[in-house]
């Protein structure tokens, strides 16, 4: 089984220097790129990969660079914008590539900027990544060194910067259109869409942005070509993914797996299985803004497609394990409580809507909630679906409401009914 | 036009628009706060969330906001959909999660679009438990109250102050549920377009401060339609009075003019209306020098006609009074005596404006024109400080070309993607000033010069748009290259806009500014000209050609007068104290008429106590040419009496005019310049379905209890013989033609917002027409053909700038507060006054040896002056700056006057 | 009053953009990191620096979690409270940290020595529960583990 994402990654280890890296083959897609592939041809073989975006909306990545203006006429500059962001609870997939492998995630950031025909880079960090932006630091600097980036990169014309921006701290930051508020050291308010940032962008002009793992494909690509992307993957959408589960398994971690990998294998082999005297009572396929599985959906394939179809979204693809000895609206208060905590506060439904659940969620967890909140939240869930709310926050939030309502329903009503949580820790 | 489908009924629709504009086009009711017509589209409140369906056959359809929606050809959509419904009456629910609930508390309350809503939409059971979050409010300034805990978040006071006025000490702060909009701390908002926040907030966390001091609901004041009095832009304004004072002023749309929005010099000046310093009777004095006692107006009007039939009279005007008293004047002393009550300098200035316009081919622009100029060059004025409502208007030109640019990928109305996606980029802005202005933040270069130094870049932009305009002589290579950005500038834009005025007192500027304004004026395109006036009937007076106050000196000083009617005339802001003393000296009677005691009218032998605008009825003539009709809010009281009635009532033709239409016919039919003005506004026989309209509302409270301290009948309102409008709530409630809308209310919409419902569209002109009637036209252009006679440029560029060795040029300094007679009577206004101060560069005070806080001693023609001095970095060296009409300054400045300057010895 | 060397580290970030006012969050990050939270004056002091109105650069700064407005302890204690860490005790984790110090959430120590901070999940989710004491991870926690670590910081 190839996993070309983190095979350079040893746990507990410094990463490769570039030196070192470049021993094992890096920066060879950069070369061969600058000096015999057009742009149009690096993003058509990312196109022809099928790479679907790994920041959680699963947009298909070369379709999203396509719409970048091209050619002499286009606006000047361009920008990529590469979202390590990753605040999405429960998850911690860039964190590993970051930290084991920074100069993957450098080149495949030349790449798809000179793809797009970028002239500038921004890596968005999350502030608390502190060994993350220590690596990534040296590595950009090393890069500078050899000449892989700057002014005429390898003479071909082509010239890069790569500026590693870190946050203030805000969940909105890694919303694409809060990042580029964000970088415009604005409030990461989002922004209006249409136009797109593929068109207007960063200060007005074209911009791509691209999650951590994403672009960590791009010199796999580029070097072995989509066929042999497509064959890493169990299924139709191509390439390997990282993994990862959280929660009472026994071995908590992140994996790089075939993409389609079941949850079955994820949770039983890779984390181990339900630590003793726990078992599974429902899970979270991607991080905090998915909907609910339940032991039932434990065949379903981990990938943008099998899981939309199993009624949730493989988001990040870290699971989120919720256990038998744990209060499912507990969690569900937990989760809600986070975004309202993060949401911008633009849109009403947003910033009220969330308010609202989080008081009706806390009543019911302290047994003082009634009947017809239940419904009250079934019905806020509804209404805070996609298209109602200006960006994904929101209906992310939604996601895991509704399908706990779903799901662990008798559970809120035990609590309605007992007049407190019936797994009261104290 | 395209076709949308509201409830699977066609309508047909402008296209370019976002389906909220489209629907409250039609006339749908469909709830929204955070789109504003001015501001346009966010997308942040999602309350005017609408069903829309792919076709007919689509019947689940999804949510979208009407507002981010384009009302493209062949949409379908329901508003009346359950599910959208249920929406609305969700995001209701949520704004009002944290609201307290005290409208009974509120001063937005009976006004707030809030409420209004609320009601639309139909959330009327609270099932929130929780805890609200409150917050701790901020002191503002005198005119704006703060109210956080009452907010919506719905984010147009910061649109409005920061996006659409440029405000910077404005933002919302932290984010969540806990948005607070609010300034960094408590202090004086610093923009001079903060009265609009309170009109902007859809609820009470803005409002009037002023009003609070004596409020009164909206359905408890009695409204009309009126015209500012505060500077020469004619916005127009609705006062609203009850009993007998005057409670506050707000906005009354012209399209083509302020359209919704007010200074807060207009917004808050009101309040001389009420001040103790009211004239409220008539005095006459003793002998010459004996004291002045109170008389009744039947006395004085007994002597008055004694001492008129035994005279010959001089009458000096006024361009604050309206053009129907200032006729009423010319009627009883003659042509020949009447003066228009200008000095000598406005004067020259005020009639080389009106000829500049009339007879040129350039434009006078309104206001509106201003907003959608695509290219400006102002020469001379500080607009913020001079006329503020053109400071607004500018901010928007600056967008023009950008927005153009960037549209087609992003529709206009779609105010989030549009600034994104503009960031900074502004169009072109050159502004040429002595001193540092507000707009310099957006202008492409400003440029800092003495007058005749600005008058001479002006002719050489001329000269480079065309070269049959004379060059100046010896211009510097950095003057050059500024002239020749801004020729390319305005050479390239479809709308080019030249603004210029009197301001700062130079002919040469007004030449200048025509010369450039001329030379864009070819080839099928009529530039704009915005030229600007100090007083609310500026140009009525300089079109009336009365010429300067001296004239009526002069009569009494030759004996071809030996009595003088002063209407509504401070001579001693006007005139040099000598002129004044003189006048006083030699004239056997002075009759003054005046709302106020100022110093004039202390010293006058009749003094008569006249309306303000909020008592009576007139017309003004803008800065931009548009006479227009003001109408009393309220019965002028006691012994007070319009200025025209006085002088009516003292002059032979006693009893020819019964009504203020008719002093205006005649007018027109002695001075065909102002024909037109009567036909714009509706006779006093007007009526609608035979009903005056009412300018009380229909829900006016204790309608029968009015009176109740004097008797217990119900007294009969006053009769307003003038105008077809109603001193009571009698009368017609609904929306009569716009000159006369007194209110904008329609059912389900008490707030301003109703306005909606008066427009032909949203944001469009009012259903009839923008109120006013431009009396002034462009000369018909250059025409293409040959042979095209020369344009009728100026000819004579000023010599460069060199002020006689020793000596200062004094340059008029303005400031929105303080320089305006009437305003300075608002306690607010007078709050934000500055003291009287002389500007310096660093230069020319470190050569007189004045450090900052230094005093200035200051030698004029007529004396000596003592002042403070300011360092003014950017000042160009050799000029001075006063300050106008601050106290202690009233009359000193003579634009153009050279002065004597030392460092004053610390006493 | 910035200092020069403030001064000088800002204008180095700011060469990463083209337009000025985009280092504002660099900006006020530096600050922070020389005094430890972000004091009125200098938001005053960045405002001119960075040719931005006090409000709007304070609207910036109060978006964001990590810029402190208010003074914090020596040592900031960013504790984990999302999803993957709560299943794990990471309540009652914030309970005992919280009496330990004597201090609530959001507060900071008689002593100065810690400030409280409930954080947003850290992405350590796999090593839960965790905190952050200053740049510092600190994973798989108990009471005990706790009582150790805090030790470490004076
Ligand atoms: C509230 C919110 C937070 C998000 N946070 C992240 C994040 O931390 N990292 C990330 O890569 N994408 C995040 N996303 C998704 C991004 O908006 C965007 O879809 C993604 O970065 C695009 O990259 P991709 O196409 O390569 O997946 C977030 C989205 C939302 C709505
Ligand atoms: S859904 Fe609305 S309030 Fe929430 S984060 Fe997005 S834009 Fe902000
Ligand atoms: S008015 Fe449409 S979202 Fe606010």
């Amino acid at each position: 089984m190839e996993t070309p994402l983190t095979a350079n990654i040893r746990s507990g280890h410094e990463p490769s220097d570039i030196d070192a890296y470049r021993k094992n083959g890096g920066y060879r897609a950069v070369l061969k790129a600058l000096r015999s592939m057009s742009p149009a041809e690096v993003a058509q073989a990312v196109r022809d990969a099928g790479l679907k975006g790994r920041g959680g909306a699963g947009f298909d990545a070369g379709l999203k660079w396509s719409f970048v203006p091209m050619g002499s006429d286009a606006p000047r500059p361009k920008y990529l914008a590469v979202n390590a962001d990753e605040m999405e609870p429960g998850t911690f997939k860039d964190r590993l590539l970051m930290e084991g492998d920074p100069h993957q995630l450098i080149e495949g950031a030349i790449l798809s900027a000179y793809a797009i025909e970028a002239d500038v880079a921004y890596i968005f960090l999350r502030r608390e990544y502190r060994l993350a932006a220590r690596r990534l630091r040296q590595a950009v600097a090393g890069v500078y060194h050899s000449g892989l980036l700057g002014r005429n990169i390898i003479g071909s014309g082509y010239s890069l910067d790569i500026h590693l921006h870190v946050s203030g701290g805000r969940y909105m930051c890694g919303e694409e259109t809060g990042m580029l508020n964000a970088i415009e050291g604005k409030r990461a308010n989002p922004r209006s869409k249409p136009p797109y940032p593929q068109t207007s962008g960063l200060w007005g002009k074209p911009t791509v942005v691209n999650n951590v793992e994403t672009i960590c494909n791009v010199p796999h690509i580029v070097n072995n070509g989509a066929p042999w992307f497509r064959e890493l993957s169990h299924t139709d959408e191509g390439g390997t993914k990282i993994y990862g589960a959280s929660g009472r398994v026994r071995s908590p971690g992140a994996w790089e797996l075939p993409m389609g990998t079941t949850l079955n294998e994820l949770i039983e082999e890779h984390a181990g299985g339900m630590q003793d005297g726990y078992k599974l009572r429902g899970l979270l396929p991607g991080g905090a803004s998915t909907d609910f599985l339940t032991p039932a959906h434990l065949d379903v394939k981990m990938d943008f497609g099998s899981v939309e179809a199993a009624g949730s979204r493989l988001g990040t693809g870290t699971i989120v394990v919720l256990d038998d000895r744990s209060c499912p609206v507990g969690m569900v208060l937990n989760l809600e409580r986070f975004f309202a905590r993060e949401s911008c506060g633009w849109c009403a439904p947003c910033w009220g809507g969330l308010q609202f659940a989080v008081e009706l969620l806390t009543d019911i967890e302290a047994g003082q909630g009634r009947m017809e909140d239940i419904d009250l939240l079934e019905s806020l869930a509804k209404m805070l679906g996609p298209g109602h709310t200006y960006c994904a926050l929101a209906p992310g939030a939604a996601e895991p409401l509704a399908s706990a309502l779903k799901f662990f329903r008798e559970d809120f009503e035990r609590h309605v009914h007992e007049k407190q949580c019936p797994w009261n820790r104290a | 036009m395209v076709q949308i489908f509201v409830e699977n009924k066609p309508y047909e629709v402008k296209p370019d628009q976002n389906l909220l504009d489209a629907c409250l086009s039609l006339g749908f009711d469909l709830p929204y706060f955070c789109w504003h017509p001015a501001l346009h589209s966010v997308g942040a409140c999602r309350q005017c969330a609408v069903k829309q369906f792919r076709d007919e056959n689509d019947t689940s359809g999804r949510i979208v906001m009407a507002c981010m929606t384009p009302a493209a050809n062949g949409v379908r959509i329901s508003i009346d959909d359950r599910e959208a419904r249920a929406f609305r009456a969700g995001v209701i629910e949520w704004l009002m999660l944290n609201h307290p609930h005290d409208c009974p508390v509120c001063d937005e309350g009976g006004e707030c679009h809030l409420q209004d809503m609320t009601v639309m939409t139909g959330h009327s059971r609270r099932r929130y438990r929780g805890a609200k979050r409150t917050f701790i409010n901020q002191d503002l300034g005198p005119f704006v109250n703060h109210e956080m805990s009452r907010c919506i978040q719905c984010y147009r006071c910061v649109r409005f102050y920061g996006d659409y006025a440029g405000g910077g000490d404005l933002a919302a702060f932290s984010l969540r549920s806990q948005v607070y909009f609010g300034r960094h701390q408590s202090g004086v908002l610093e923009s001079p377009f903060s009265g609009n926040l309170a009109e902007i907030c859809p609820t009470g966390v803005f409002t009037d401060k002023s009003l609070k001091r004596h409020y009164a609901r909206k359905w408890d004041l009695e409204t009309a339609p009126s015209v500012c009095v505060h500077c020469a832009l004619g916005c127009n304004t609705i006062p609203g009075a009850r009993y007998g004072s005057l409670r506050r002023i707000s906005n009354r749309f012209n399209g083509a003019v302020n359209g919704y929005f007010l200074c807060d010099r207009g917004r808050y000046g009101y309040e001389f209306v009420n001040s103790p310093r009211r004239l409220r009777q008539p005095l006459l004095r003793k002998g010459r020098s004996g004291p002045a006692a109170p008389v009744s107006a039947t006395a004085a009007l007994r002597r008055l006609r004694e001492i008129i039939s035994d005279s010959r009279v001089a009458g000096i005007g006024s361009p604050r009074a309206s053009l129907e008293a200032n006729f009423a004047l010319r009627r009883l002393v003659g042509p020949a005596m009447f003066a228009s009550g200008m000095s000598e300098g406005d004067w020259r200035l005020a009639q080389k404006t009106s000829r500049i316009l009339k007879e040129g081919p350039a434009r006078s622009v309104s206001l509106d024109e201003v907003r959608r100029a695509d290219a400006v060059l102002v020469l001379g004025e500080d607009v913020t400080n001079f006329a503020p409502m053109l400071d607004l208007a500018l901010r928007q030109s600056v967008r023009q070309m950008p927005v153009r640019e960037t549209s087609g990928a992003i529709p206009p109305w779609d105010d989030k993607a549009m600034r994104e996606a503009v960031q900074q980029r502004r169009g072109p802005l050159f502004i040429a000033t002595p001193a540092p202005t507000s707009l310099d933040a957006i202008a492409t270069t400003a440029w800092r010069a003495a007058p005749d130094e600005i008058a001479r870049l002006g002719f050489m932009v001329a000269s480079l748009l065309d070269k049959s305009a004379p060059a100046p002589a010896g211009l510097g290579s950095r003057e050059r290259s500024i002239a020749t950005a801004i020729a390319a500038a305005l050479g390239e834009a479809e709308r080019p806009l030249v603004i210029a005025g009197t301001g700062l007192g130079s002919e040469a500027v007004l030449e200048a500014a025509a010369n450039v304004a001329w030379t864009l004026s070819a080839g099928g395109r009529t530039a704009g000209l915005c030229l600007t006036l100090p007083e609310a009937n500026s140009m009525g007076a300089a079109l009336m050609e009365g010429g300067p106050i001296s004239r009526a000196v002069e009569a009494i000083e030759s004996g071809s007068a030996d009595t003088v009617v002063i209407l509504e005339n401070d001579l001693c802001r006007r005139a040099a104290p000598s002129l004044v003393e003189n006048l006083f000296e030699k004239a056997r009677h002075v009759i003054v008429i005046d709302s106020l005691i100022n110093p004039t009218v202390a010293r006058a032998g009749v003094a008569l106590p006249a309306a303000t605008f909020a008592e009576s009825d007139g017309t003004f003539v803008s800065s931009e040419g548009r006479a227009q009709r003001y109408f009393k809010v309220m019965p002028p009281s006691g012994e007070v009496m319009e200025s025209w009635r006085w002088l009516a009532a003292m002059g032979p033709a006693a009893d020819a005019w019964r009504m203020v239409g008719e002093v205006a016919k005649d007018l027109e039919n002695d001075l065909p310049v102002f024909s037109g003005i009567s036909a714009a506004v509706y006779g006093a026989g007007f009526r609608i379905s035979g009903q005056k309209i009412a300018r009380q509302p229909r829900g006016y409270s204790g309608r029968t209890a009015m009176s109740a301290d004097i008797g217990v009948a119900e007294r009969q309102p006053p009769v307003d013989d003038d105008s077809p409008l109603s001193f009571s709530m009698e009368g017609f409630q609904g929306e009569p033609p716009p000159p006369l809308i007194p209110r904008y209310w329609a059912p389900g919409w008490n707030s301003v917002q109703a306005l909606n419902k008066f427009q032909e569209e949203v944001g469009g002109p009012l259903r009839g027409g923008n109120p006013g009637r431009r009396l002034i036209e462009p000369a018909p252009g250059r025409p293409e053909q040959p042979p095209a006679p020369q344009p009728p440029f100026f000819n004579l560029p000023p010599a460069p700038f060199s002020p006689p060795a020793g000596r200062w040029l004094l340059a008029p300094l303005y400031h929105t507060f303080g320089s305006e007679e009437l305003s300075i009577l608002s306690p607010g206004i007078r709050q934000l006054a500055p003291a009287a101060y002389l500007a310096l560069s660093q230069k020319d005070a470190d050569d007189l040896g004045i450090g900052a806080g230094g005093i200035a001693e200051l030698e004029t023609a007529t004396g000596f002056l003592r002042l403070p001095v300011r360092l003014a970095e950017t000042l160009p060296s050799g000029v001075a700056g006063v300050p106008v009409c601050l106290e202690g300054l009233e009359g000193i400045v003579s634009p153009g006057e050279y002065v004597r300057i030392r460092a004053a010895s610390r006493k | 009053m910035l200092s020069r060397e403030e001064k000088e580290e800002i204008e180095a970030a700011a060469a990463a953009f083209p337009v000025r006012q985009s280092v504002a969050i660099d900006a006020l990050r530096i600050v922070q990191r020389y005094r430890g939270w972000v004091p009125d004056e200098a938001i005053d002091d960045l405002g001119e620096l960075l040719e931005m109105s006090t409000a709007e650069l304070d609207g910036v700064a109060s978006f964001y979690n990590l810029i402190f407005r208010r003074p914090v302890g020596r040592h900031v204690i960013l504790a984990c409270d999302s999803v993957s860490c709560w299943l794990l005790g990471s309540d009652g984790l914030m309970e005992y940290i919280s009496g330990r110090l004597g201090i609530a959430s959001g507060q900071t120590t008689a002593d100065g020595r810690f400030t409280l901070l409930p954080s947003v999940c850290l992405g350590a989710c796999d090593r839960a529960p965790v905190m952050m004491i200053d740049d510092d991870l600190h994973t798989n926690l108990d009471a005990e583990k706790v009582d150790r670590i805090l030790e470490r910081y004076e």
